[in-house]
């Protein structure tokens, strides 16, 4: 099902597409849902949260989860290859115990404990997301190269292939779907983590959730988190679409 | 004597030089005259030269010569001994340089850990953990080493050597909040998890015998597990809310507790749902006919085959569950559910950052206990049923 030949019943029924036109439609036209809002909460002065637009504020939000993933890739990327190395092998079960155990941290204790080491602002949430980005992304790495056979190492290295040819011609191909499954994890635990990096000073979707709860203003709290909820959805089901692309480019 | 000390651990290596790094460039602890303001460093070695100086310094020795002890299991379990006590080494020596800073300064004044502390503490426990997955040792002595460690920070905690610093303090200010606030997180995690089980184990089962449920279920529960939580507490805050205008009396509220348990419940059942259904599906068809063959009735051959061999991977869906609620819990306080979250959010909005740690530092280590603890039943559940033909540990 790729976009170019799609029926259009395909793509009334197609996830990305729906939530891609919703996702828009939502960010775009929140304003002009003032009157809507207006009618169902009567008793708010403000029933739009107008202090930022939800433009900028979703730029800022996938400025943020872009990032951290983007770091987290590279970091936890080249850990993952350099403890499946023979000169990194030493550090990988330290690297596995580090992945495991720091996944059962909870993501916004985490984000919490940010502030006491590093301060207020977008760069300690940046700095969070992207440690917790990591873990997925180096026990994946580690698990897709790990389950390339030996006997395509073997006959890659017969063909008189270097290390490197090796790793980018052979092992990441071949590991590329386990790879993206982590940081599918990674990045949709971001975004929501990143929601909540309001409460540490980072301008986000979160913002207007955590305004609209602390001042009792429900239309903020909907707008916030209908325009999030949509962002979340529609990142998965990009990744579900890239997941397919990959699976059969490399079964080609 | 060679010329070149043999090096036997290149990870102890990296983290004895993480250690050195820390003790001399980063702070140990930071010292301010009051919770608000910001404090002055105090470094680690003023701290090392009195009679508390011993129990870092010690370990910490022994610690530096670990790269290169031979891998036997005297050696590993010397370091791993060195790390642990490092450790909680320099947990009594914060305590203590905490009690001495105190003295002749005002009760408001503030002793609270610094990024040396943290380093040199992470350090220590990560050369003790290596060592032991080194030495061999299976999940269940692992723990016993954290548990080790836990139990000596405990002891100190209990006998009051840890009062003066500044976590410590913000506690005994709030010695009933807190305890109500872990009692309440616990609520809301045992409150989510019962309907969770009720629907989900069922669910399961159904999802495994017949495949349109599987094919109906899944899509709607994964796309739940996409939305993140604060969105989702949020979208059931108005309708919730209408529906207590609408049905005066009933308690029901777009805050509180009722909203939390709900979206906590709706984000377990995805694992619970999966792992029952994987769990079922992976017990091998030879087995289950080897016990109809035996005159099994098919509610016995669901008690005593199936249910027996598809608990581990059913245990592992629940730790992932109750971790995963654990930190729910935590964002839930945000729509006033309380618990620990909320000393949490209370600390970052009002920039108490003892306050944060007392309610952050608490989740992480309830997270950590629900996983040791659920560690413990799927390494007994798998023990059990021992190794069957054709089919992984979870």
């Amino acid at each position: 099902m790729t976009g170019a030949g799609m029926a259009p019943r395909e793509l009334l029924t197609d996830r990305l597409m729906l939530g891609l036109v919703a996702l828009v439609a939502l960010v775009l036209g929140m304003p002009s849902l003032k009157p809507l809002f207006a009618t169902l909460f009567p008793r708010l002065d403000r029933p739009l949260y107008e202090a930022e637009s939800f433009v900028s504020l979703t730029l800022d939000h996938m400025a943020l989860v872009g990032l951290s993933s983007l770091a987290a890739i590279l970091l936890g990327g080249g850990a993952g290859i350099a403890v499946t190395r023979p000169w990194g092998r030493e550090f990988r079960g330290l690297l596995e115990t580090v992945a495991t155990m720091g996944q059962t941290f909870p993501p916004v204790a985490v984000l919490a404990l940010a502030v006491p080491v590093m301060g207020f602002g977008a760069e300690p949430a940046l700095i969070a997301l992207t440690l917790y980005a990591l873990l997925p992304v180096v026990e994946n790495t580690v698990a897709g190269l790990d389950g390339v056979p030996a006997a395509v190492l073997d006959s890659a290295r017969g063909l008189g292939m270097g290390p490197a040819a090796v790793l980018f011609r052979v092992e990441l191909p071949l590991a590329a779907p386990v790879i993206l499954a982590g940081i599918r994890t990674a990045v949709i635990i971001n975004v929501g983590t990143a929601a909540i990096a309001s409460t540490v000073g980072a301008k986000t979707l979160g913002l207007p959730i955590i305004v609209g709860l602390n001042g009792s203003n429900q239309a903020y709290v909907i707008q916030g988190a209908l325009i999030v909820a949509a962002l979340a959805v529609v990142i998965d089901a990009g990744f579900d679409r890239l997941a397919g692309w990959l699976t059969r480019w490399s079964q080609r | 004597m060679t010329d070149r000390l043999p090096l036997h651990n290149r990870v102890a290596l990296l983290m004895a030089l993480a250690v050195a790094v820390a003790a001399l460039a980063l702070p140990f602890l930071g010292f301010a005259p009051n919770r608000l303001l910001s404090g002055r460093p105090v470094p680690l070695w003023p701290a090392l030269q009195g009679l508390d100086g011993v129990a870092v310094l010690l370990p910490g020795l022994v610690l530096l010569t670990a790269p290169f002890l031979r891998p036997t299991r005297a050696g590993l379990g010397l370091t791993i001994a060195a790390g642990g006590l490092f450790t909680t080494g320099l947990v009594w020596l914060a305590g203590a340089q905490a009690a001495s800073l105190a003295q002749g300064a005002s009760a408001a004044a503030r002793t609270s850990f610094a990024s040396g502390f943290w380093v040199m503490a992470a350090a220590g426990l990560l050369t003790a953990i290596d060592a032991a997955r080194r030495l061999g040792l299976g999940a269940v002595g692992r723990l016993a080493v954290g548990g080790a460690v836990a139990g000596l920070v405990a002891l100190q905690l209990a006998s009051g050597h840890l009062d003066a610093l500044s976590i410590l303090k913000e506690y005994a200010n709030r010695r009933e909040v807190f305890a109500d606030a872990v009692l309440r997180h616990a609520t809301l995690v045992v409150a989510a998890l019962i309907p969770t089980l009720l629907v989900g184990i069922p669910l399961g089962v159904a999802a495994h015998r017949v495949q349109a449920v599987g094919r109906a279920v899944f899509p709607v529960l994964n796309v739940v597990q996409t939305v993140p939580s604060i969105a989702l507490f949020g979208l059931l805050m108005a309708p919730l809310a209408a529906l207590g205008a609408l049905l005066p009396g009933s308690g029901i509220s777009g805050v509180g507790p009722l909203p939390a348990v709900i979206a906590l419940t709706l984000y377990s059942l995805l694992p619970i749902v999966r792992n029952t259904a994987v769990g079922l599906d992976g017990v091998p068809s030879p087995v289950r006919e080897a016990a109809r063959g035996m005159g099994l009735t098919p509610r016995q051959v669901f008690l005593r085959v199936d249910l027996p061999l598809a608990l581990p991977v059913f245990l592992s869906g629940l730790r992932i569950t109750v971790v995963q609620a654990v930190g729910l819990a935590a964002v839930a306080a945000l729509i006033g559910a309380g618990g620990l979250g909320a000393i949490m959010f209370q600390g970052l909005f009002a920039n108490a950052l003892d306050l944060v740690l007392l309610g952050a530092v608490p989740v992480i280590l309830l997270a950590v206990a629900a996983d040791a603890l659920l560690s413990i039943g799927i390494a007994a559940a798998t023990h059990r049923i021992g190794v069957l033909p054709g089919r992984s540990a979870p």
